[in-house]
Order: C-alpha cells, then structure tokens, then sequence
C-alpha cells in the first residue's frame, strides 16, 4: 500500500506535467501543429523522429507523448488497485480514471481532427481538470494519514468550513470551464486592459468573447474571496490543525499567485510562459481545494470504509502527526 | 475475478495499440484538374478591355520586422529573407502584395484556367504570399523545404483542410469550390508562416507587385466594381466603366493610419 501511494503521487506529478504542456499548446498556438491522429505526420505515434520535432510540433507531439505515458501509468494504477486495494469504491475510481483517461484520450484526437471545435476543446480542457482531480482524491485516499483518519476520529463540528469546503471545488471548477471556454474561443483579450474592462466597472459593449472575459474576471474575484475567507477560517479556528491549516495556506498562496498570473497573461498580451503558468497553477488550486475538502470531510468516509473492510486491511497503527501530514 | 480484470487490460491495450497504428483517414481526396480550359464559356465571355492602375500608401508604414525562426534550425539554415511581408512598399510610395479583382458587374460564369497555380514553401515562407484562383482550378501545395509543415486553410465559404508534408518534395492539390476573398494559410508548426489566396467565379483578378501596379485584361466592356485588397489595411472599392477595346487607369490609395 505503501508503494501505491508513492506510485498515485508519481501519477499526480505526470498529470500536471500533462495539463501543463495542454497549457504550452494552447498558449502557442501550436493545436494543429500535427494534423493527423493517432499517428503524427503518418509515423506511428512513439516512432516519430526526434528531429523532426520542431516548432508547433514540439508542443503538440510532446503533449501526446506525456498523455501516453500517463494513460499508462492510469493502466497500471488500476491493475494495482486491482491487486491489491481491499476497498471496492477506491478500486472503482481507479476505474473511472481509467475511463477517463481514455475519453480524454479520444476528445484530444477528435479536437485534432475537427479543427479544434471550441464544444470539444472545452470538454478536453474540462476533462483534465477532472482526471486531474481523480488522481490527487486516489493519492489522499491511499495516504497513511487518510486511513488514520488524520488522528481525528471525531467530527469537526465545524458546519461553516464544512459548506465553505464543499462549495470551493465546485465554484473554481466553474472557474476553469470559463476560462477554459474563453482560451478556446480566443477571448483571453476581448478585454485587453487590467483591472478595469476598457476603463469601466462594466464594459461598455458586449460581444460573446467580451462576455466570457469578464465573467472570468469575477469569477477570478468570487474564488479568491472564497478562498481567502476559507483560509482565514481555517486559520483562526483549526490552527493548530496541520493537516487543514496546511492547505488552506498553500491554497491561499496559490490563488493569489493565479490572480496576479491571470493579471500579467492580459498585461503581457499572453505571454507563453505567463499564460501557461496561469493554467498550471489554476488546476493546482482546484486539487488543493480537493485536497483540503477531503480532509475535513474524511469523517463521512468511515461508513464506507467499515463497509467495505476486509480482514487483512485493518487496522494499522495510528501516524504521528508528520505522517499525516502525508 | 482478478484473471478476468487482466485479460480487460489486455484487451484494453490491444485496442489502443491497434488504433494508433491505424492510417488516420485524411481529409477530402485530390480532386481532378478540369478539362477545360480558360476563356469565356458557358455564358462568361472575354473581352479586349483592360482596368490597369497603381496602389500606393500614404504616410509612412511600419517597418518590416525580422522573424526570429530559431524553432527550427533548419529555417534558421535555409531562410533567405526573414522579414515581414505585410508591407511591400518600392519607389514613390507604391505598395505590393495587394490584391486587386473585379468584385462586381462580371456577368456569366467562367470555367477554371487550365494552369496549376503552385504555392511553394521555401525557406519556410510561402511564396506567393498573395495571390489569386478561379473557382475549380488547381492550387498545388509544395513542400521545397527539408522540414516538415503543415498546411492549415482556414476559409469560411469552402472545407477547412489541415494537412501535413513531412517530407521535403511533398505535393498537394486542391481546389476550391466556392468564391471567397481571402482565403488564409497557415502553418501550424511554424507560426510566422501565412499567406492568403482569393477565389473567383472569373479570371480578372491581380495582385500588385513591388512597383504597386496592376493590370485586368481581358475584360468585357461594362461597368465593374473593382476592389483592392490588403492583409493589414483592409479594402477599398472603385465604380469603372471600361468601352470595348479601351484601357480605363485607376489608383487606390491606402491611408496608414
């Protein structure tokens, strides 16, 4: 189990390099750099040259690349929860990933193919974050902090952070699907000013690109209000709570950090390497988010877990508190 | 249970595998260059007048940036001009790459000119950069250089086509169906790389080299709407009425703001 868990994280890890170099595509332009699909220039996908991989080529062919090597990882993953995880839920999550994985496989073939449809492009983009989100949720389920309940066998009691930590996810997702939306529908400077759209508080002309940029500008306001408020809750309730206090910090960090790269895409005119962070650190957010929702939600899992228990997974010794840190 | 899990595994990756190997179905096939030949048929007839004129700008353009092409070596190696060609301007303000057709008052339709027009990709440029077609001809895409591209038309009027020419030689033919001013190219792997193509129901069309003239020949005497055309500085039009046998001049001027 212990190997899983190290194996999930080193799937984390791949998926972010996967949703970054998603990010580097779009940011140059570089979709339909490689025209056809599955195979690159006609050569089967893992024969391509080295030298040929140029320009846009780089980009779009090294992104299928690293999506093959995390749809193998995904294979794997399941064979070993197969194998090995006594709990039925968590083994069909691996599943689902799985599912995923090869969906999103297709919508980046089909996106290819079509001339990247927005419809379509959105739903790879949407996808990621999701499988993304899979994966981080599996990496917490199989942590030893997890399955000792982060030493906390009793609820928090806390119905604010409770709701606060639900809705979170669910509200940055939303988030990402709208700027997902404006990076594939060329609407990243339908406003090409920052703060004020065309020096206003409201823009004083509405086009659909216009529309879906400022919607993510408020969206940028809601979530990081959202965050910053959970932060402090976190921080002025549960401090001496690591497992919580930890990631509410990180969180609130990285959503200012989201903020000030979505800020300099528009101010740089979407710069690579600004506009590529800013995808990033915007699916870091969300698993973070993820992250901290499960830890103060990790009580509603019991009855699962004591459902679905088999002799030989129980009970292991109660983690120190930097193991559950894990 | 778990012997079952493995062998949907199996399957699972012999799927993938199989339909990476798998030839992807490109899109539409090379249609046939037509039989018959340029001038006036099938109702559209060919005339001796002649539309000549000159296209200048006024004030001063911007000047051409050099393309950083270092994403590639081998168009580092093998360019032979690496700046901008959105402003062709030669001697007394005249201004080149313009594209300059009559967009109305053409009566009877005109079948495609017997000539393959070839769009060369050399020193990962595309030469021409602005040029025209009749509807139906043919367009022959080549690939001169010892690199890959790709071949992105992005028309509105006719099929979006996205193919690529890995290797150094490589041609496509195309036609297109419907009329439509401008057509764009692009190249996907190499970002600098576009070029615009007009389709035309007719063959009186031109675009200004760098002295900035142009010359529509051949025409019926009538009365047209003539327009010029450019990448940066958008269109102007022009009324002419042209007799039989006669050469009317016009001139437009495009103003840089």
């Amino acid at each position: 189990m212990h190997w899983l868990h190290h194996y999930i994280k080193l799937l984390t890890v791949a998926s972010l390099v996967l949703i970054t170099a998603g990010g580097l595509v779009t940011s140059t332009d570089s979709g339909l750099a490689v025209p056809d699909w599955p195979n690159t220039y006609g050569y089967f996908m893992f024969s391509f040259p080295l030298s040929k991989m140029v320009g846009g080529v780089l980009y779009e062919h090294g992104h299928r690349l690293i999506a093959s090597i995390v749809g193998m990882l995904t294979i794997g993953l399941v064979v070993w929860l197969s194998r090995t995880e006594p709990r039925t839920w968590v083994r069909r999550l691996g599943w689902i990933a799985l599912a995923a994985v090869i969906t999103q496989g297709t919508l980046g073939g089909l996106t290819v193919l079509y001339f990247l449809p927005p419809p379509i492009s959105i739903s790879h983009a949407g996808l990621a974050q999701l499988f993304f989100v899979l994966v981080v949720s599996l990496t917490v389920f199989t942590s030893p902090g997890w399955r000792a309940q982060y030493s906390r066998p009793h609820p928090l009691n806390d119905r604010t952070l409770s709701r606060l930590t639900l809705l979170m996810p669910f509200v940055i997702y939303c988030q990402i699907l709208i700027g997902a939306t404006m990076r594939h529908t060329d609407a990243g400077l339908a406003i090409p000013e920052f703060p004020l759209p065309f020096g206003l508080l409201v823009p004083p002309v509405w086009t659909t690109g216009i529309t879906f940029n400022f919607a993510h500008r408020i969206g940028a306001l809601v979530v990081t209000v959202l965050i910053l408020t959970t932060m402090a809750h976190v921080l002025y309730h549960h401090r001496s709570v690591r497992t919580l206090a930890r990631p509410a910090l990180l969180l609130g960090a990285l959503v200012c950090l989201q903020f000030s790269l979505g800020a300099l895409t528009v101010l740089s005119e979407k710069h690579v390497v600004i506009n590529t962070a800013h995808v990033a650190v915007g699916a870091t957010v969300l698993v973070t988010a993820v992250v901290l929702a499960l830890r103060v939600h990790r009580i509603s899992f019991r009855d699962v877990d004591i459902h679905d228990r088999q002799p030989e997974t129980c009970v292991e010794s109660v983690p120190t508190d930097s193991e559950a840190q894990a | 249970m778990q012997r079952r899990t493995i062998w949907s595994f199996v399957l699972v990756a012999i799927l993938f595998v199989t339909s990476a190997c798998e030839s992807r179905s490109d899109v539409a096939p090379v249609s046939v260059v037509p039989e018959s030949g340029g001038g006036g048929g099938s109702g559209g007839t060919m005339g001796d007048s002649t539309v000549i004129g000159t296209v200048t700008i006024e004030g001063t353009a911007p000047m051409a940036e050099t393309i950083r092409m270092n994403s590639d070596p081998v168009c580092l190696k093998e360019a032979t001009m690496t700046d901008t060609e959105y402003y062709i301007v030669g001697e007394e303000n005249a201004l080149g790459n313009v594209f300059v057709y009559v967009k109305e008052g053409i009566s009877g339709t005109y079948p495609p000119a017997n000539e393959t027009v070839t769009l060369d990709q050399r020193g990962c440029r595309y030469n021409p950069h602005i040029f025209g077609l009749q509807v139906g001809q043919t367009l022959q895409i080549v690939n001169s250089d010892d690199t890959l591209h790709n071949i992105h038309a992005t028309p509105v009027a006719n099929a979006e086509f996205n193919t690529g020419q890995p290797i150094q030689g490589m041609t496509l033919d195309r036609q297109f169906d419907q009329p439509e001013v401008m057509v764009p190219f692009k190249c996907d792997v190499h970002g600098w790389m576009n070029s615009y193509v007009g389709v035309l129901p007719h063959p009186f069309f031109a675009t200004t080299g760098p002295d900035g003239t142009f010359d529509l020949s051949n025409l019926p005497a009538g009365n047209y709407v003539v327009e010029a055309w450019h990448e940066m500085l958008g269109t102007q039009t022009q009324n002419v009425t042209v007799g039989d046998g006669e050469t009317t001049e016009v001139s437009f001027s495009f103003n840089v703001g």
